[in-house]
């Protein structure tokens, strides 16, 4: 069958994104350099641009494309190891590596791909990069997103991205991070910071943090993409069965959370026809998994049981408020944080009413932490509301308004100001 | 975006035939491949149409049509809900499915942001929330 040079193109593009996250593990596994690795995952994705357009997308393009990437990571070998003997300055140690690396090549390859694929996980989520490196790899090396993609998700110049990619890639090499899943315990602190990066993502797209968009779909999409990945990659791990939850329920309620002309819908005020019940229900899933592995539930765990209260709750005054907020008391003590308190002091307040909440609110208004986050005011803002102190309920949500860097976030903050306005 | 792949019925699975054991572990595979790939967000088998039924409305009357049907090939067999980026992504996947002998049907399933075009007051995804809430007290009694 004869596919268009568009066809062919999209075909590509599918292909890649299904298949270039397993290429470069396996081909990392082999090179020990997840930079390189990529580097002829991304000539094997250029040899199949210039040649599947003439000769049609073959039967099984990943073995295709791996096995091209092989033989430019062979031919990268050979000459590499010409130019060691003409130099004489790469010590016979690393020449009997190089060899043992090509030989590698093939018998490697049909090894489990899992395990390949978690390392080049916990590799691109290393915490010797910074976050925002760690998440442009993630994306790029693991959602085989296009730098260009990356970009626009983030809505920064495409040369910032290409560059913390760049600079990612070396700082690895540089440092030898070994191509590894760590062990002992190392394993929990590494693992807390890959699911930090794929929330990262999850929360860029469903609160935008800048922009005139409230929520970025596609955003969630990768995230979920991953987290469903990992849950799978390490079935074991109870928290990455909580994160997904956690992001499984919290999505189900994207297409409710705004409104007709793009405004965002809080939780409360939202409809909950329009919750989608499929992903409600694979989140459900996922957190009874992450209960089965037995233990104390973990922070992703808890919050996944806190979005999954509201899930259960057919209309906002059925929530049960009570339980919500001791998850919050659980939260709190695991991982204590202001924003963990300011979550905790709305649930107190809508158990035990608005001034419970307010006395601890007002107990974060001192904390450092807290000066430039725009939920503070604005939850105090409506606890005052409810209190009927609309003068110093408009004060705190013109000061929220202020502070968000959201602009649909800003229009609704100084509409709530307006509406204590008349209220007073 | 979502896709709806619809898997149409043969003879054998319209005899309620189930699978032969290779096929059982094909497809197995294909589906783990799926879940691991976090593609696959629910897929399900049916079971043949006598075990089904139809409901024809004609000028506001409605006659219940109890299956088998004839049609074979345009009968769905089973079905799989794919979260994918494109198109092209879903027809890959479908492409390293273990099937012979049959076609497969992918649907993009619309989203709801997409009936705003059609309805710029709004009005007909007021209609369809106040349905689905009928469908959810219904669901309820």
């Amino acid at each position: 069958m004869a596919l268009s040079a568009t066809d062919t193109h999209r075909a590509i593009d599918a292909v890649w994104r299904i298949e270039s996250a397993r290429l470069i593990a396996g081909l990392a596994r082999m090179v020990r350099d997840v930079g390189l690795a990529e580097d002829f995952a991304q000539e094997a994705l250029v040899a199949a641009l210039e040649r599947w357009p003439e000769s049609g997308v073959p039967d099984k393009p990943g073995a295709w494309l791996m096995a091209t990437a092989k033989r430019r990571a062979i031919d990268h070998f050979r000459r590499e190891k010409v130019l060691a003997r003409k130099q004489e300055e790469i010590g016979h140690e690393i020449e009997a590596w190089r060899e043992a690396a090509v030989d590698e090549l093939d018998a490697a390859i049909d090894d489990s791909v899992g395990d390949d694929l978690l390392r080049l996980v916990f590799t691109a989520c290393h915490p010797i990069l910074s976050t925002e490196a760690r998440v442009a790899l993630t994306l790029r090396l693991i959602g085989g997103l296009t730098t260009e993609e990356i970009a626009s998700a983030y809505l920064v110049p495409e040369a910032i991205v290409a560059q913390r990619i760049v600079r990612a890639k070396r700082t690895l090499a540089d440092a030898n991070v070994p191509f590894e899943v760590p062990r002992g315990d190392e394993l929990a602190s590494r693992l807390s910071s890959v699911l930090e990066v794929i929330y990262l993502v999850f929360n860029e797209g469903y609160s935008a943090t800048a922009g005139g968009d409230w929520v970025r779909p596609a955003l969630c999409e990768e995230a979920l993409r991953l987290g469903r990945i990992l849950a799978e990659l390490a079935p074991e791990e109870a928290e990455v069965h909580g994160l997904v939850a956690l992001m499984e329920i919290q999505a189900s309620r994207l297409r409710a959370r705004v409104g007709p002309s793009g405004e965002p819908v809080l939780l409360l005020d939202q409809d909950r026809v329009r919750w989608d019940h499929l992903l409600i229900r694979r989140g459900f899933t996922a957190l009874e998994r992450a209960r089965r592995l037995g233990g104390a539930p973990g922070p992703y765990a808890l919050q996944a049981a806190i979005a999954a209260c509201h899930a259960r709750a057919r209309t906002g005054p059925e929530t049960d408020w009570w339980r919500i907020a001791s998850l919050y008391d659980g939260l709190a003590r695991l991982t204590p944080s202001p924003v963990v308190e300011l979550n905790r002091a709305v649930a107190v307040s809508m158990s035990q009413g608005p001034a419970a909440g307010l006395e601890l609110v007002d107990a974060l208004t001192a904390e450092p932490s807290l000066r430039s986050y725009y939920l503070l005011p604005a939850v105090r803002g409506d606890l005052l509301a409810k209190l009927d102190r609309n003068g110093e309920a408009r004060e705190e949500f013109e000061r929220a308004a202020s502070l968000t860097r959201n602009e649909r976030e800003r229009e609704l903050l100084l509409g709530r100001a307006a509406a204590a306005t008349t209220g007073a | 975006m979502r896709f709806m792949v619809l898997v149409k019925a043969n003879e054998d699975s319209e005899k309620g035939t189930l699978p032969d054991e290779k096929m059982l572990r094909d497809m197995g595979n294909f589906n783990e491949e799926l879940v691991k790939a976090g593609v696959m967000l629910a897929g399900e088998g049916l079971h043949p149409t006598k075990e089904g039924a139809r409901v024809r409305f004609s000028g506001g009357k409605k006659t219940v049509i109890d299956g088998p049907f004839a049609e074979t090939k345009e009968l769905i067999a089973g079905f799989w809900l794919w979260q994918v980026k494109s198109k092209a992504e879903a027809i890959e996947w479908l492409k390293r499915a273990p099937f012979d002998d049959t076609e497969v049907e992918i649907r993009q399933v619309y989203e709801t942001e997409e009936f705003a075009a059609s309805d710029p007051t709004g009005e007909i995804r007021e209609q369809e929330i106040r349905l689905r809430e009928q469908a959810a007290d219904n669901a309820k009694r």
